[in-house]
């Protein structure tokens, strides 16, 4: 690992304790050295989540059966979203709010760094217990990470008790980070630093932190369900007894929706951050941005539903969930205007980071016409469990999140190692990933409309061509990110020097202070005017 | 807080007590993973080991980790922003407590107003009604399942009723215990959290009781009961583990104000015990309201 990541510059270093090789990275309580941990975690993982989905389009280059046994199939998707959506996106977002929101808001650290670290920590035993599975005789997961009931229940194999405790301890994790965040930014901000003084990127994750504390608990409670009835003899979703597996859908999305917005909210904090600075204007409607992000987390408790209209819900359930789904396009819809507006006449320059935030606002705003399709009850019995819902909830999370953390991490890199990243490998990247991953996502939406269903090893004969391309896009795509690798440990290891304020970027305290950032910051708070 | 002098935050250089419990939590969650599958496939293995080790460790981190922070506390390290830390994590803790209970009074309420009446075809499920069990009674308390299991509902009054006077009278003492430490009444303080202590394990010790009745003979009322005992059990079953942890809590108080810990203006451990309590206390009377009257 990157041991010497961060040169202590400052003089004082009295309480100091950085220690050196494994023990730093173990007992630390210092934010950036788990932020770091987090950044790292998350890009292994979107590895190993990624090698699982190039198996599957492996599998699904041709139609028939060609590498992998059905159950195998299964097994890959389920870990596969699994990982991407715990493993991957969500300890990015923590990663950045662990080096960012302490410097954004003039803390000293985190509120409470142990816990921090504990935390952290969680997440390398949870994903070991969940890919230890793929060993076990049964098998790995393979019910879906939506682990509907009665698949992870009556018919779920010999792991799920694995998968169920993996997920309980990870949700343990989540929950002290949130409570981390919500505790730094309401009780650590500087003096002066009102809450509507606040950098976007610290609204978004102080919001997304809230969803988090509300629906992890209810993720650990439909888990702990599934436990009961798959191994203590309870009914909750098994009619036989009373219950209804119906049921299992409605706590799941109850936690899945707001889930979706933890996911997806920190990534327009950040592209609020990055194109002010790139179009050397004033964000756009600052106030606006901060009641769309928490309109936009209400209406999420308020429209799970939406993904279950084909469950024969009553008729009043499906049109309330409608409504209050399309409804979320309104506040959706004034960040993207607010983004546009921000660009409107500004000074733009295209360097990375605003390339893929740019990326983000044309590609996201496209999975979010796709979502907005799907809403439609009438229609949705048409697109739902095809690769139409595939292509829209990659091009939310893959061109959306996932675009937006590169963005971050390439606008941060300088602060983090303090060397400018390489142009030319870091524009590789960029051009790679933005053509491959549309080679990869845009033609799952005719698939999906043809009806080709997901979550099958095999297709009909009539969809061969497009599934063709769009694994050749998934390869190219996957093999891209490691170019990313290969950025980020050049930009470790040396380059160009990077200023204090590399991007000559108007807001942020985090440009206030060294580059890289010295090992304590804002021991004293600063002065905000 | 924005106007006020500034006091250093205390931020700890290090501790080996997070991955401890790292640790101690991976170990549970393999020892209780093993521990189910052996039990479903009826074999034995090291399961029960390994969570029991995850436990002890879990409770060697706490002792450890508090120990640290108690022995920061008393030497003065700890600034009023610190406390303020403090007591906003305990009570977003507490609320994603609540967020879990939820989870669990949702399914009774999805149980009861849906899927039950459904069933017995309510709504448009006539046809579900007459093809699957057209001899099922949707009522509630659900005492005999679709597929002929049959139970006893558990009555409020009697041991319920017994235990949500034993746990309200519990509060309120906590709130006496809570007054007089902050009038610095030693005596009194020790009265009255000793007196809590003592209503909470009275009240588990009826909730055994009740277990045993309802796994008695005359009732049959079993986890494995159908939706009224699974919620009825997991509800009440999560509510005592909550009352259980509240009790070890309210336990260690008492010793740390024998040894003499907390003042008047300082004692954020003692108010974190006492927000639980009463948090427990609340979910008991929505339980009893729910589970046992209604």
């Amino acid at each position: 690992m990157t041991t010497d990541t961060i040169h202590d510059s400052h003089g004082h270093d009295h309480h100091d304790h950085k220690m050196t090789g494994i023990k730093r990275w173990l007992y630390t309580t210092n934010h950036k050295d788990i932020g770091t941990l987090y950044l790292w975690f998350s890009f292994i993982m979107l590895l190993v989540g990624g090698a699982l989905a190039m198996l599957i389009r492996l599998e699904l280059f041709q139609p028939g059966l060609q590498f992998v046994e059905p159950d195998f199939f299964n097994q890959l998707t389920t870990v596969h979203g699994l990982i991407m959506v715990f493993g991957a996106i969500m300890p990015a977002f923590t990663g950045f709010a662990n080096w960012m929101i302490p410097m954004m808001v003039g803390a000293p650290d985190m509120a409470l760094p142990r816990m921090n670290n504990w935390s952290f920590w969680i997440l390398p035993f949870a994903f070991a217990i969940l890919l230890s599975s793929f060993f076990m005789e049964s098998g790995a997961p393979n019910f879906g990470w939506t682990f509907y009931a009665p698949l992870s229940t009556t018919f779920s194999n010999g792991s799920t008790a694995f998968f169920v405790f993996a997920v309980h301890i990870m949700g343990v994790s989540s929950i002290m980070g949130a409570i981390n965040v919500i505790v730094t930014i309401m009780n650590m901000r500087a003096p002066g630093m009102t809450y509507m003084k606040m950098p976007l990127f610290v609204w978004t994750f102080f919001i997304t932190a809230y969803l988090l504390i509300a629906v992890m608990p209810v993720l650990a409670g439909v888990v702990t369900m599934v436990l009961t009835d798959t191994y203590f003899g309870t009914s909750f979703f098994d009619a036989a007894g009373g219950g209804d597996p119906v049921m299992f859908q409605h706590i799941f999305w109850f936690f899945g929706h707001p889930e979706v917005y933890i996911m997806i909210l920190p990534a327009f904090g950040i592209v609020s951050t990055i194109i002010p600075t790139f179009a050397r204007k004033k964000l756009f409607g600052y106030s606006s941005m901060v009641y769309a992000t928490a309109s936009i987390a209400f209406l999420s408790f308020i429209v799970w539903a939406h993904h279950m209209f084909t469950t024969g819900m009553p008729l009043f359930g499906e049109l309330f969930f409608m409504y209050c789904t399309m409804l979320i396009a309104v506040p959706t819809g004034v960040k993207v205007f607010n983004w546009v507006a921000t660009m409107w006449r500004g000074a733009m320059t295209f360097e990375i980071p605003m390339l893929f935030s740019l990326a983000f606002v044309i590609l996201f705003t496209i999975g979010g016409f796709s979502g907005l399709m799907l809403a439609l009850t009438p229609v949705d019995f048409q697109y739902h469990d095809t690769y139409f819902v595939v292509a829209h909830f990659h091009y939310v999370l893959v061109t959306g999140s996932l675009f937006s953390i590169y963005a971050g991490a390439y606008y941060w890199l300088p602060k983090w190692t303090g060397h400018m990243y390489n142009d030319k490998w870091s524009k590789a990247h960029f051009w790679c990933s933005l053509i491959s991953v549309n080679i990869l996502f845009f033609p799952m939406h005719f698939l999906g409309l043809a009806g080709m269903p997901r979550r099958i090893p095999d297709y009909a004969l009539q969809f061969a061509d497009f599934n063709k391309w769009v694994s050749i896009g998934g390869f190219a795509f996957g093999l891209s990110q490691l170019i990313f690798l290969v950025v980020v440990i050049k930009c470790i290891r040396g380059g160009k020097k990077a200023e204090a304020n590399p991007w000559e970027a108007t807001e942020g305290l985090e440009w206030t202070v060294a580059s890289p950032a010295p090992y304590h910051t804002f021991e004293t708070p600063p002065k905000i005017d | 807080m924005t106007t006020k002098e500034y006091e250093s935050y205390y931020v700890p250089a290090k501790s080996h007590w997070p991955i401890v419990g790292a640790v101690a939590l991976f170990l549970i969650a393999v020892g209780a993973a093993n521990y189910v599958t052996d039990l479903k496939n009826e074999q034995s293995g090291f399961g029960g080991y390994i969570l029991i080790a995850g436990i002890a460790l879990v409770i060697y981190m706490v002792y450890g980790w508090f120990s640290n922070v108690i022995t920061e506390s008393m030497a003065g390290k700890y600034s009023h922003q610190m406390d303020t830390s403090f007591r906003q994590g305990m009570s977003w803790f507490i609320f994603s407590e609540v967020m879990f209970f939820a989870a669990f009074f949702g399914a009774l309420f999805y149980a009861r107003m849906y899927s039950v009446p459904w069933l017995g075809g309510d709504g448009n499920n006539a046809m579900t009604f007459e093809v699957l069990w057209p001899e099922f009674t949707a009522q509630w308390p659900l005492i005999a399942t679709p597929d002929g299991t049959t139970t006893t509902a558990m009555g409020w009054y009697g041991l319920p009723l017994i235990n949500t006077v034993l746990l309200l009278t519990s509060s309120v003492t906590a709130h006496f215990a809570h007054v007089a430490l902050e009038k610095d009444n030693r005596g009194q303080l020790k009265f009255w959290l000793g007196f809590t202590i003592l209503l909470g394990l009275v009240f588990l010790y009826c909730q055994g009781l009740e277990y045993a009745h309802g796994y008695a003979e005359e009732m049959k009322l079993y986890l494995t009961s159908g939706i009224y005992g699974n919620t009825f059990y997991l509800l009440t079953g999560f509510h005592g583990m909550h009352v259980t942890l509240g009790t070890v809590m309210l336990i260690v108080m008492f010793i740390r104000i024998m040894k003499g810990h907390f003042t008047p203006k300082n004692h954020f451990a003692f108010q974190a015990t006492s927000w639980y309590w009463h948090f427990v206390d609340v979910v008991w009377v929505i339980l009893f309201v729910f589970v046992y009257i209604i």
